[in-house]
């Protein structure tokens, strides 16, 4: 099954870039998901490894992933290594007026579950959809939040000099 | 195979049985020989604890209908997996509620799988009765083992998290006005175990199960009087009202459990030895952890607000 949202966010790209790319900050927006832990040596990059959860009805899923795509600043994909069948991935593309538009996409499931697993994933996505949609408002308001911050303390900067 | 039928295969000729039957003379004899008899057959089904035979994959493939049981049916919650350690043995221990469908143990056990991953070891005691119940064999592969102390310290030496419920058969069929108390009756072969292995307890309480049927009695004295104690290890004889069946005797063949809330919440582990000094006293250990899990079951008690709807 596969679940997606998207938006556009009033920033550069390299400034959703760094958010989306940044597994210390994955807890602050995205939503429903209950641990976003690096698992590698290297925190970022290909290859790099976490151990993430999602809180899906009544049980925590998720499991060992990693980065199998990582374009800064465009594109950022993982793979499930253990856990539940999965497939992430951060598009961003820049949009008019200096904006970004950033989609995320969850393809999930398990081989191999028949007809339970069928009807789970079914009744499964629209939690997982409204979590995607969630983080994608939290990481428009987050990003929002510092492009202001940073432009007030520029404005104090100057200011100040 | 017929209680006759096995009789025979013992080395009993008919005429042996039916002098036997002559000398016992009343009906209470030949219940009691018939009970025996399908005693022995359990015994012998009881599957022999091979921690191999836990089977990952077929785990795996099985929690997205635990998943939909539990989030629909149940809508499950389980809180503070956190609290168990991310390696290494630990012993669970939770109070168990529920009659013989145990709906806390679908919910933990697709939380604890999907939370650490199916390759974490993790195994179940169970009482001898559940394993050897025709049908009830894929139960093996989720990792449940017989309950005694050998099966146990075998799965803690292997490093596997270990799920036990000290309260068994006497806490699972308490009536229902007493759902919310957490009754081990003394039982403290979990705290023995703990110390000798050296392994953490984490403490797993939940609330909701006792709602899943109207829990009317143990049906201890029913239980004596059958000497199901002696032949079966079981010490009770409980009577409810559940589906399908109105008045459920024994629960033997299981009911359709009524959609309850269950919630579940994991408790700090408890390193014995820290907290109670190298030799610690089995009671105070018993009641400190007694009070605890009572603690944790009276406060979600109190986020209750009704009955089965949670």
């Amino acid at each position: 099954m596969r679940a997606q949202a998207r938006t556009t966010i009033s920033a550069p790209i390299e400034a959703v870039w760094a958010t989306v790319s940044d597994p210390e900050r994955m807890l602050s927006f995205m939503s429903g998901v209950t641990r976003w832990e690096v698992e590698s040596d290297e925190p970022t990059g290909l290859g790099a490894r976490y151990r993430m959860l999602m809180r899906v009805g009544s049980a925590e899923i998720g499991g060992l992933i990693e980065i199998v795509e990582w374009e800064p600043p465009h594109e950022l994909a993982w793979t499930s290594i253990t856990g539940i069948d999965q497939r992430g991935r951060w598009r961003l593309r820049p949009a008019p007026g200096g904006r970004t538009g950033a989609e995320i996409r969850l393809a999930y499931g398990v081989a191999g579950s028949g007809l339970a697993g069928w009807m789970a994933e079914r009744i499964a996505a629209p939690v997982v959809t409204s979590h995607l949609r969630s983080s994608c408002h939290q990481l428009a308001r987050l990003i929002d939040h510092e492009q202001t911050r940073e432009r007030a303390a520029a404005r104090r900067a100057t200011q100040a000099g | 195979m017929a209680v006759a039928d096995r009789a025979r295969s013992n080395g009993h000729t008919a005429q042996e049985r039916h002098q036997a039957e002559t000398e016992h003379g009343s009906q209470g004899s030949l219940l009691r020989r018939a009970l025996r008899e399908v005693a022995s057959q359990a015994q012998r089904r009881i599957p022999r604890a091979d921690l191999d035979e836990r089977d990952p994959d077929f785990i795996r493939e099985r929690l997205p209908l635990m998943w939909l049981m539990a989030s629909l049916w149940y809508r499950g919650e389980v809180r503070g997996l956190g609290n168990v350690p991310d390696s290494g043995p630990v012993l669970l221990v939770g109070n168990h509620s529920g009659g013989n469908m145990t709906p806390d143990t679908v919910v933990f056990t697709l939380a604890f799988n999907t939370y650490f991953g199916v390759e974490r070891a993790f195994y179940q005691l169970a009482h001898n009765l559940v394993l050897s119940m025709p049908g009830l064999g894929s139960l093996r592969k989720f990792g449940t083992v017989a309950a005694s102390p050998q099966n146990a310290r075998t799965a803690l030496e292997a490093g596997a998290a270990l799920l036990v419920y000290p309260g068994g058969d006497y806490e699972v069929h308490r009536s229902s006005w007493e759902g919310n108390r957490v009754d081990f009756d003394q039982r403290k072969g979990f705290i023995r175990l703990a110390l000798q292995q050296n392994v953490p307890i984490v403490p797993v309480v939940s609330i909701g199960g006792q709602e899943t049927a109207l829990f009317l009695t143990r049906g201890e004295r029913l239980a004596r009087l059958f000497a199901l104690d002696r032949l079966f290890r079981l010490k009770v004889l409980p009577i409810s009202l559940a589906l399908p069946w109105g008045v459920n005797v024994g629960d033997m063949l299981g009911h359709i459990p009524l959609p309850a809330k269950i919630t579940v919440e994991t408790l700090p582990p408890i390193h014995l030895r820290d907290e109670f000094g190298p030799e610690p006293d089995l009671d105070e250990v018993y009641d400190h952890i007694l009070r605890l899990m009572q603690d944790t079951l009276d406060a979600l008690a109190a986020e209750r607000r009704l009955p089965v709807i949670g």
